[in-house]
């Protein structure tokens, strides 16, 4: 395991002997643990922190976590419980294995996942039953299959990973369910489609697929559909290739339901579901010489109403806002979103914490989000001097900067998501901790996916961190935190108050608990 | 505390370094968005650790000897650096040595200097990164060392070129 250079790892024991707070909305459990020591119900009352959801100056962020404001997160005063945790448990992970991208489709019944080996997981909300109350919902698997394979690209000398990188959902519209899956290279649409019944009563083979003897054959019968136990086949439909030079980063379904875009660091192509031949370029940022590069394309996304409108996040920490019925050519935006920057936080690193790594439209199309290292910021579109709220994820590690980019992981891109009503937000963070931001009351809470959470309907204790000085008994100090364990992606079920949430090469669902 | 400046600013320097040329044997390929971010890391971090000697030279001769010795390791652990031998890094600095040593007819010595460079990135005579050279280098910005020439100053070149180069590698992805 990596170890950071001057910070140690703390021992998992500590971790379960701790008191689980005593929230008043919470009826006693009977899988609830209390430790020997008394509990303290100061520490689980919420408290509105004046930091929460502002803008925060200097190491106010720290001070308010410190200062024991763990709140509920959501507009309602839920609490999350364990669901689900899918994937192997034990210690050696294998590289294919860790999940790279998390996707509800539009009604939430289905959820998809991808991983570093190419291959795409997707699981099925069972219909709630009277015969069991109690599994609301729970996802199993739907369908398995290999969506990218490695390549090797001769004329460079390189090996395209087979990562997937994205997966995005197409509106239903009949049975069977589409989805695209994109690696760094090629985008590939997928059908995914039930078989529950086969033909039989052929009159030229046999049931078990032997050609008959035509003389034998003295009557002709109308082969009659027989059902079958349910198989579900995934196969490749559209395969978009060819059209990037530079590594996908973003794929987005556009609100036509016909075209699509997909970005890679320099470039944008526009393209119709139908036609894997030809794309549009609509975005082209490179410079003549490559010397003069500054910077690159993060993500992109299609607005949710307006087919029309797109937004590409840069690696500087801005926002474009492109209209196409403007040119053909989107190089000149509409709409430019940047924050000034403060010039008291600069540091060696202020380039790198900067660059946006995750840009979503909140469901209304009024605002977006973008998510960089050490925050998350929600824009109006109608303002583009500043976002309207900044939220600080994990701002204790702005001083341990160096630390993490020795280690890397300050190059560690992190997603974030809406939730259906855009009240809350979520995204994840180190140390297998996550954080949702309850917009309306500015209440945040983190929580852990953890497999020591994990007990059915087991409810989850809201983490904290200490950034330093005295840590109080519940408290992960910073140099405790597990750099390896990171939350990169997360997902929000679009109508109900469900979480997928990928810990490496585990998914972990959570569901609230009402009642 | 200008020490210290200086001193972080080489060990980001460094860093970045070694990530880049690092990140060319990675699967997938160069990725550019990383490549960016660290050239733009490594070129801050020169400015400040210059802009931070030039301050404590300005600081007086006593500063002087104690800044010496520190900025060496640096430069050298940028120049050894640059000898890694499967990154490309080296082939595009040739070019531009071989273009820098036609303008510079005087002082060039063009077989011995340029067999003897391509002879230290072999493999076996590869020294290790963190072991400090015991030959001359040129130090970017700065006076050039007298007397030294043949494989000091392709050495120096390759100081030189080193961040440079950097971009010159973006460019040719």
């Amino acid at each position: 395991m990596k170890k950071l250079d001057g910070l140690r790892h703390e021992s998992r024991c500590n971790r379960l002997a701790t008191t689980l707070c005593a929230c008043p909305n919470v009826t006693p459990d009977a899988t609830e643990q209390r430790s020997k020591t008394a509990f303290r119900p100061a520490e689980g009352f919420c408290v509105a922190k004046e930091a929460a959801g502002t803008r925060v100056e200097g190491a106010d962020g720290e001070a308010g976590l410190r200062r024991g404001g763990t709140a509920m997160a959501g507009g309602n005063d839920f609490q999350w419980c364990f669901s689900q945790v899918k994937g192997a448990i034990d210690e050696d992970v294998a590289e294919a294995d860790i999940i790279s991208t998390v996707e509800f489709n539009y009604s939430g019944e289905l959820l998809a996942t991808g991983d570093k080996g190419g291959r795409v997981v997707i699981f099925q909300r069972e219909q709630e039953s009277k015969n069991r109350p109690h599994s609301r919902g729970e996802y199993n698997v739907y369908s398995t299959f290999q969506s990218h394979e490695p390549e090797f690209d001769y004329l460079k000398s390189l090996e395209i990973e087979e990562k997937i990188n994205k997966i995005r959902w197409l509106p239903q519209q009949n049975a069977a369910h589409f989805l695209l899956s994109t690696n760094d290279k090629t985008i590939k649409l997928w059908k995914i489609s039930e078989r529950d019944k086969r033909a039989e009563g052929y009159n030229l083979k046999d049931e078990d697929g032997r050609l008959r003897d035509p003389f034998r054959i003295t009557s002709l019968r109308v082969p009659v559909l027989m059902p079958m136990d349910l198989m579900v086949e995934a196969s490749p439909r559209r395969i978009f290739a060819n059209a990037h030079t530079y590594h996908i980063n973003s794929i987005s379904v556009n609100s036509d339901h016909e075209t699509y875009l997909s970005a890679d660091d320099l470039r944008i192509n526009l393209w119709h579901l139908e036609i894997t031949d030809r794309s549009f370029n609509i975005v082209d940022i490179k410079p003549a010489n490559m010397e003069e590069l500054t910077e690159v394309i993060t993500a992109a996304e299609c607005h949710p109403h307006q087919c029309n409108v797109f937004v590409y996040s840069s690696s500087k920490g801005t926002i474009r806002l492109c209209d196409m019925r403007a040119a053909a050519l989107c190089d000149r935006h509409t709409k430019f979103f940047e924050e000034p920057e403060d010039p008291s936080s600069r540091s060696f690193f202020s380039e790198i914490i900067s660059s946006i790594s995750d840009v979503k439209f909140s469901h209304s199309g009024r605002y977006m989000m973008t998510r960089d290292y050490l925050s998350v910021k929600v824009w109006d579109l109608n303002m583009e001097n500043r976002p309207v709220e900044t939220y600080q994820v994990h701002e204790y590690l702005r001083s341990k900067l160096c630390s993490l980019y020795e280690n890397d992981c300050i190059f560690d891109k992190f997603e974030c998501c809406w939730n259906g009503s855009d009240g809350a937000i979520m995204t994840g963070s180190y140390n297998n901790f996550f954080r949702m931001f309850d917009r309306n009351s500015r209440r945040d809470i983190t929580l852990e996916a953890s497999r020591e959470s994990s007990k059915p309907r087991a409810m989850l204790k809201p983490r904290k961190v200490c950034a330093g000085g005295k840590r109080k008994k519940d408290e992960i100090s910073v140099d405790s935190l597990d750099f390896n364990k990171k939350i990169l992606h997360t997902a929000w079920h679009p109508k109900e108050n469900v979480i997928a949430v990928a810990a490496t090469n585990n998914l972990y669902i959570f569901q609230d608990k009402i009642n | 505390m200008t020490m210290e400046v200086s001193a972080e600013a080489k060990r980001v320097m460094v860093q970045a370094l070694s990530k880049l040329y690092s990140s060319r044997t990675q699967r997938g390929g160069l990725r550019l968005h990383r490549s960016l971010l660290l050239t733009l890391v490594l070129r801050s971090a020169r400015d400040i650790y210059h802009s931070a000697r030039a301050v404590a030279e300005d600081q007086g001769p006593l500063g002087a000897p104690a800044a010496e010795p520190q900025q060496r390791p640096a430069e050298e652990a940028m120049e050894t650096s640059g000898a890694p031998e499967e990154i490309p890094v080296p082939t595009l600095e040739e070019p531009a040595t071989r273009r820098e040593s036609k303008d510079d007819k005087e002082n060039e010595s063009p077989a011995g200097a340029e067999r003897q460079c391509r002879k230290r990135r072999g493999k076996t005579a590869a020294e290790p990164d963190f072991l400090p050279s015991k030959r001359a280098r040129l130090d970017p910005g700065s006076e050039r060392l007298p007397g030294r020439s043949g494989p000091g100053s392709c050495r120096g070149f390759r100081a030189t070129l080193a961040p440079l180069a950097v971009s010159q590698a973006i460019a040719a992805f």
